[in-house]
């Protein structure tokens, strides 16, 4: 039995259905991930799991114990919300005293617990301050230490890193993964960044207009995206309009629009005439001199049209002779030369016959 | 440098502009006449009203500077009997108020947000039709009941003209608390009362100071109230003041008094300022 069931959760606000016939488990001790753009519904999700809002059709269930009717107060369920919401005239040790108290812990259990959740987050020094002392960093701890402190079942993480800045975001992320595991508490943790979900979750759910897209671990979720939605929304990708010509048993042949025939992986829904589109990811494809021979099947001259120095790797973009745009990164990995080709260079883009997919409409 | 040194000048010059006005109105309609006011309090009260000449004008007049005023205060208990009546209709006034306005803050800082200016209109909406009119009208509703002119119905009134000010600095305050406090509050696990009690209470403790402070200090220095709704024994100090200057005359007697209810208002305020920055300075 998963530690948390959703069963058909159905939730509306007049005619609109931010969360449709959601269904889905998280089992004990994950990190579960539900990635959208906004408006998916991921957020009313999550307030539905804390008990802020009830489901207007559908059972969520907690240890095979429906919550519907229990109050967030009484759920062993803690939420780290976006804004991180510390109360501003406590203390950072009254802060994660906080839901210890309200279940009416002894004092000497609390200042015990609450000094090793300090120092569990590094903030041994910090116990004394005020939130509006702290850096967004320590703050975003605390959070997370109040949250954790009464060891819940679950803890929902609202996007808690989307105040913080790209540096310190990567610095919460390797935190985030390791206070998980030292904590075995489960994790349900909502954002519309994908490479955030990708790097923290075991599991994610892709969500879309309430419904879930697709629901696997982070590498297939970007290795084999199940259709144009996830595709486009994870990662970078190629996306090209694609008929089937012939459905193989190992392999298509598909026409792709501005390139021609290319030949790609078989596909089980894929039949001659589908219409549908080609994806392969940028990392995929292969970029050379268009004086070297083709090497591979599926080879396309071209120009490059523009490019885009990163440092580790330049992303340039390839017009075919078709009037496709690829995008093709290629590794700065040999020392000195900071890129190998120039706007306006003939170039020929290519990538093995098993790369890239086709998806359905 | 020219361009840099410019631009200080410049705001220089226009911080004293804006706020030079204001600074000289104060120095002249408020520093001044209490100087004058310290300076009288040391006089002798002139035969017909007004103040004493300093030097002996005709034999048997009282001249010159004197420290009478003060020994009659110090040396007879009434007023200081005075003085602790009035902090103590003006500390439950404050209290009665507290207790009243703090629901009705709470309501219209939760209610929808197109609907919280109409309602703060409601509450200052009595200051539209007159101040007198209103406590007479309160003659008409306690004499029937058997409860005018006694200290109750002088309480009475004391809450009802302050009410608003303690509801406006309350609601003010109340407004701008993030409710999603409220939500961690619930989540972390607190019930409804714990979340008034350990997030909203503290949280609007600078709104309660400031509330009870603009209740406080006007009903100390009220006497239309006392006068009207009260009886012989509900004089204030304001019923005390105005009588030296407008009934007995005795100017210099009335100073004093006016000074002692300054420094004595100074006092509470300065401990309320202390106690706002101990306890709820944070929010």
């Amino acid at each position: 039995m998963a530690l948390l069931e959703i069963r058909n959760v159905t939730r509306r606000y007049g005619d609109l259905a931010a969360v449709c016939d959601v269904s889905l488990d998280v089992e004990q001790g994950e990190f579960f991930t539900l990635l959208g753009p906004s408006g998916c519904g991921k957020t009313t999700l999550l307030r539905m799991i804390a008990g802020f809002e009830a489901p207007d059709a559908g059972r969520i269930l907690l240890d095979g114990k429906d919550l519907a009717g229990t109050p967030p107060e009484q759920r062993p369920v803690h939420t780290v919300f976006q804004s991180y919401a510390l109360f501003p005239h406590m203390t950072v040790a009254q802060n994660i005293a906080f839901p210890l108290r309200m279940a009416g812990r002894p004092t000497e259990e609390i200042s015990r617990r609450v000094g090793e959740t300090l120092e569990l987050v590094h903030l041994g020094d910090k116990a004394h301050q005020y939130p509006h002392e702290l850096s967004g960093g320590q703050k975003q701890r605390v959070a997370l230490a109040r949250g954790l402190v009464n060891r819940p079942r679950l803890l929902l993480l609202d996007e808690p890193l989307g105040a913080l800045d790209a540096k310190l975001r990567e610095e919460m992320q390797l935190e985030l993964i390791k206070l998980q595991k030292e904590v075995g508490v489960t994790f349900v943790f909502v954002t519309h960044a994908q490479a955030e979900a990708l790097a923290l979750s075991h599991r994610i759910a892709v969500l879309r207009d309430g419904r879930v897209e697709q629901m696997d671990e982070p590498s297939r979720i970007y290795g084999f995206p199940k259709n144009r939605f996830v595709a486009d929304f994870i990662g970078s990708i190629n996306l090209l309009d694609a008929e089937v010509i012939e459905a193989a048993s190992g392999h298509l042949r598909l026409s792709v629009a501005g390139l021609g025939e290319v030949i790609a992986p078989h596909a089980a829904a894929a039949g001659a005439g589908l219409r549908g589109a080609f994806a392969i990811r940028p990392e995929q494809v292969r970029i050379s001199p268009h004086t070297e021979a083709p090497q591979l099947k599926n080879h396309f001259t071209g120009r490059v049209s523009s490019f885009l120095y990163i440092g580790d790797v330049t992303t340039y973009i390839v017009e075919t002779a078709g009037g496709a745009r690829i995008e093709a990164l290629l590794p700065n990995s040999a020392p000195g030369r900071a890129q190998f080709f120039e706007t306006g260079d003939a170039v020929a883009v290519s990538w093995r016959h098993d790369a890239g997919a086709w998806l359905g409409e | 440098m020219s361009d840099e040194a410019h631009t200080t000048a410049a705001s220089r010059l226009t911080r004293r502009l804006v706020s030079g006005p204001p600074f000289l109105f104060l120095l002249v309609f408020f520093v001044l006449p209490g100087l004058i006011m310290v300076a009288a309090s040391f006089r002798y009260p002139g035969e017909f009203g007004g103040l004493a000449p300093l030097s002996a004008g005709r034999p048997g007049e009282e001249a010159g500077l004197t420290i009478e005023n003060y020994r009659v205060f110090f040396g007879d208990w009434i007023y200081a009997e005075i003085f602790a009546k009035s902090f103590g209709v003006a500390a439950l006034t404050a209290l009665i108020c507290l207790v009243m306005a703090y629901p009705v803050a709470l309501a219209i800082a939760r209610s929808p947000r197109q609907r919280r200016d109409f309602l703060t209109l409601l509450v200052i909406l009595p200051f539209a039709s007159n101040f007198l009119v209103r406590i007479y009208a309160w003659m008409i509703i306690l004499g029937p009941l058997d409860l005018l002119f006694s200290r109750t119905a002088v309480v009475i009134g004391m809450v009802y003209v302050h009410l608003p000010f303690m509801i406006l600095p309350l609601y003010t305050n109340l407004e701008k608390h993030d409710p999603v406090l409220l939500d961690a509050a619930q989540d972390l696990g607190a019930g409804a009362w714990q979340r008034f009690w350990r997030v909203t209470f503290p949280l609007s403790l600078p709104g309660i100071f400031a509330g009870s402070a603009l209740v406080f200090i006007p009903v100390l220095g009220m006497f239309a109230i006392p006068e009207i709704l009260g009886g012989k024994d509900d004089w204030l100090v304001g019923n005390l003041i105005k009588e030296s200057f407008l009934g007995t005359r005795d100017w210099p007697f009335g100073s004093m008094l006016s000074i002692m209810l300054t420094l004595a208002v100074l006092a509470v305020a300065g401990f309320s300022a202390w106690l706002a920055r101990r306890g709820g300075g944070r929010a």
